[in-house]
């Protein structure tokens, strides 16, 4: 690859030779664990062969069309790309703060965005790099917002963990966990009381699953009818807990009954089969069908922060998910499969988005801090 | 107050009656505005508050609430987000403690964290005070805990009048709003202009003038001291009763103006006295005023205690009178 120009352009910038879009290669032979039921109520234990919460599931094979399968493709690449230059970024020291990387997680946010029009509502998450750029967020003024500057998002006053881009329906991230099961479910009453046919996706974790507001906001949810779908990203570990350890049911979308509220559960690794359920939801959300709950079953390969070494799992458990539900992956096998896409057309949107990705660190290096004065404004409208 | 020379037309309605006029009155001018909490519906509140709204404009707009304060809160907050007014009605400000990762960690910082980019138009409505033998957990008056968030405003009206232009002022903020009232006045009687009027928010009111003292008082204080007021009227001190009716943004011109005037001020609240808004405004007179000033600027608030049930342990525990009277011959010594 000594000729490749994404690599030249690299030390060109002297950008770190650290990230790279692959994190390693994925093992074709291995075997995807064998279920004899759904995993719908499968059991969600540990073995080597299949991890705890695997989430399995029979997998699609009739893929969208083709505009749809890769524009998924590249906002799963991009995302992936702008969180390994994040990483990148955060240990050279160039930005401040705190970096929860979506790593691993990209279909959840693809899948569902991409059911999505641009004036429906998410809330996202202190990892919420990804629901923001699969909502329609742009790589400047994300990275820009990620190391303080005038022109990211918030203008340097939210910073990582909370990137909102209202022009997108992105009601922004949020650094409370559960903090934003009001917000969405607010935002859905308001369509409905506005008549509008707007949908509100509220992204959580397995960690938020255990707040209580969620609780709360599911009722009123459910007796009001409002469009609003709950996306459990359960990635298996709330910060360094196993979700097992502290949550009372092996499926978090059990919980929806007692909500009163339709469940279902996905592979969370399948960007088709979250595209797929999402739409099942917001289509019936706006129509009138009141809430649904989904728990996408997800792994974050990196640790709950940059810089937390994640010892509280194991290489094993970790290389399984890398090698059998990198989400990138499955869907340019199912592309290449299908015929939809060659290696090197594959190869060629990494190398783009790269490029843009490479560009944007650039843009934000270069941008200037906000005057210090600034400060003391948008406290108040 | 009694009609000026001017001669606008008024009447006399109760503290509750002016609230539900304020929101009525902004409910039919904006479609945006709706009310929700738990009993405000059919029922009309159990202060009574939103008599007749349901009636005039039915349950999507007076919502009937499950009894989940952070959640309604919370759908409150998303609502303000996106293009609604929420009024959101806590039976007693005692429950705001259930909702303060919504107001404090949400509403008050959303506009912030994202740069400017959304407005959180949210009133929220709240009861405070003692004096009812409803205990502890019933009984307080936390608005300091919201003037203490950058954010917030606090408004905390004294009489009808200012109940009902100050709450239209802060449906149509679009800033979250705290509107704190006390229990015991609901049935307070007050005249009140025919007309429509609004109160903007963070003006200070002097109640009654006067030239030997200067009371600073919020809610129900303000009745207490303009009868302390009368009583040591007739000793001959005038005091001067002035209104704080926004905790945030304070007037704090118009306070500081008056305890140059006076020389002497003596701050009273209802909240509890540690930390409170004795204190600070105790801080801002004497930091601005402290070479007028021929005394310590004191101050009387609630015990630091709980609110206790029986009437002979929880009376002693709020102010009276009889503090404030004291208070000022002690000054004037």
């Amino acid at each position: 690859m000594a000729g490749n120009p994404v690599i030249a352009l690299r030390r060109w910038l002297s950008v770190s030779p650290h990230p790279r879009i692959f994190s390693r290669p994925m093992a074709k032979s291995s075997p995807r664990p064998k279920k004899s039921k759904p995993a719908r109520s499968a059991p969600a234990t540990r073995s080597k062969s299949a991890p705890r919460g695997d989430g399995a599931r029979t997998r699609r094979t009739r893929l969208p069309d083709a505009d749809t399968v890769w524009s998924m493709y590249r906002k799963m690449v991009e995302i992936r790309s702008f969180e390994e230059h994040v990483w990148d970024v955060y240990t050279r020291g160039l930005m401040p703060g705190l970096a929860h990387l979506y790593i691993g997680e990209e279909a959840v946010a693809v899948g569902a965005c991409t059911a999505l029009r641009t004036d429906d509502y998410i809330t996202s998450t202190h990892r919420g790099h990804g629901h923001c750029l699969a909502k329609g967020a742009r790589l400047e003024g994300m990275m820009a917002e990620i190391m303080g500057k005038e022109a990211g998002y918030c203008r340097g006053k939210g910073g990582s963990m909370h990137i909102a881009d209202m022009s997108v329906g992105n009601l922004g991230a949020n650094g409370i966990v559960g903090g934003s099961f009001g917000i969405a479910t607010g935002a859905a009453l308001s369509a409905k009381l506005r008549k509008t046919d707007q949908v509100a996706v509220c992204f959580f974790g397995d960690g938020a699953a255990n707040q209580g507001i969620l609780m709360e906001a599911a009722n009123m949810a459910v007796i009001w009818n409002l469009p609003v779908i709950y996306l459990c990203e359960n990635n298996q570990y709330g910060e360094h807990t196993p979700f097992e350890a502290v949550t009372g049911v092996k499926e978090i979308v059990d919980r929806a009954k007692g909500f009163g509220m339709d469940g279902e559960r996905v592979d969370g690794a399948d960007v088709l089969a979250v595209l797929e359920v999402i739409r099942r939801a917001v289509d019936k959300a706006r129509k009138g069908g009141g809430p649904t709950f989904v728990e996408a079953v997800t792994y974050r390969f990196k640790g709950h922060h940059v810089g937390d070494a994640a010892g509280y799992r194991t290489k094993e458990e970790l290389a399984w998910w890398m090698d059998n539900k990198d989400p990138i992956q499955l869907l340019a096998r199912d592309m290449l499969k299908a015929g939809v896409a060659t290696d090197e057309q594959l190869l060629a949107v990494q190398e783009q988005v790269e490029v843009e990705v490479i560009a944007a660190v650039e843009f934000a290096r270069e941008a200037p801090y906000p005057a210090p004065e600034q400060a003391f404004e948008d406290v108040y409208s | 107050m009694t009609a000026t020379a001017t001669a606008k037309p008024t009447r006399e309605i109760t503290f509750r009656e002016a609230i539900c006029e304020a929101m009525a009155e902004e409910m039919r001018r904006d479609e945006a505005v709706i009310l929700i909490g738990e009993d405000v519906g059919k029922s009309g509140g159990i202060f009574k508050c939103s008599e007749g709204l349901w009636a005039e404009f039915g349950s999507n707009r007076v919502i009937d609430a499950p009894i989940a304060e952070e959640g309604y809160v919370g759908l409150s907050v998303g609502a303000a987000m996106t293009g609604m007014r929420p009024i959101a009605e806590l039976m007693f400000g005692d429950f705001a403690l259930l909702t303060m990762d919504q107001l404090v960690n949400q509403a008050a910082k959303i506009r912030y964290m994202t740069g400017g980019q959304c407005k959180v138009s949210l009133t929220v409505r709240l009861s405070m005070g003692a004096g009812r033998s409803s205990a502890a957990q019933h009984s307080q008056s936390l608005h300091a805990l919201f003037a203490h968030i950058p954010g917030l405003k606090v408004a905390i009206p004294s009489c009808p009048r200012d109940a009902k232009g100050l709450l239209k002022s802060a449906i149509r903020d679009d800033n979250p709003v705290l509107f704190f009232e006390d229990k015991l006045m609901y049935n307070d009687l007050g005249e009140v202009p025919e007309q429509e009027y609004l109160i903007p928010l963070g003006q200070a009111d002097i109640k009654r003038p006067g030239s030997d003292v200067t009371l600073v008082a919020t809610s129900s204080m303000v009745g207490l001291s303009l009868e302390a007021a009368e009583v040591l009227a007739a000793e001959g001190i005038e005091a001067e009763v002035v209104d704080v009716r926004c905790l945030y943004p304070l007037d704090a011109d118009t306070i500081v103006a008056s305890a140059k005037k006076t020389g002497y001020a003596i701050v009273i609240d209802e909240g509890a006295a540690r930390y409170g808004i004795t204190g600070e405004l105790a801080s801002v007179i004497q930091e601005r005023a402290f070479d007028w000033l021929d005394g310590p600027v004191l101050r009387i608030a609630a015990a630091d205690v709980p609110i206790p049930f029986s009437p002979v342990l929880e009376l002693p525990t709020i102010p009276d009178v009889a503090r404030v009277v004291d208070a000022v011959r002690s000054l004037r010594g």
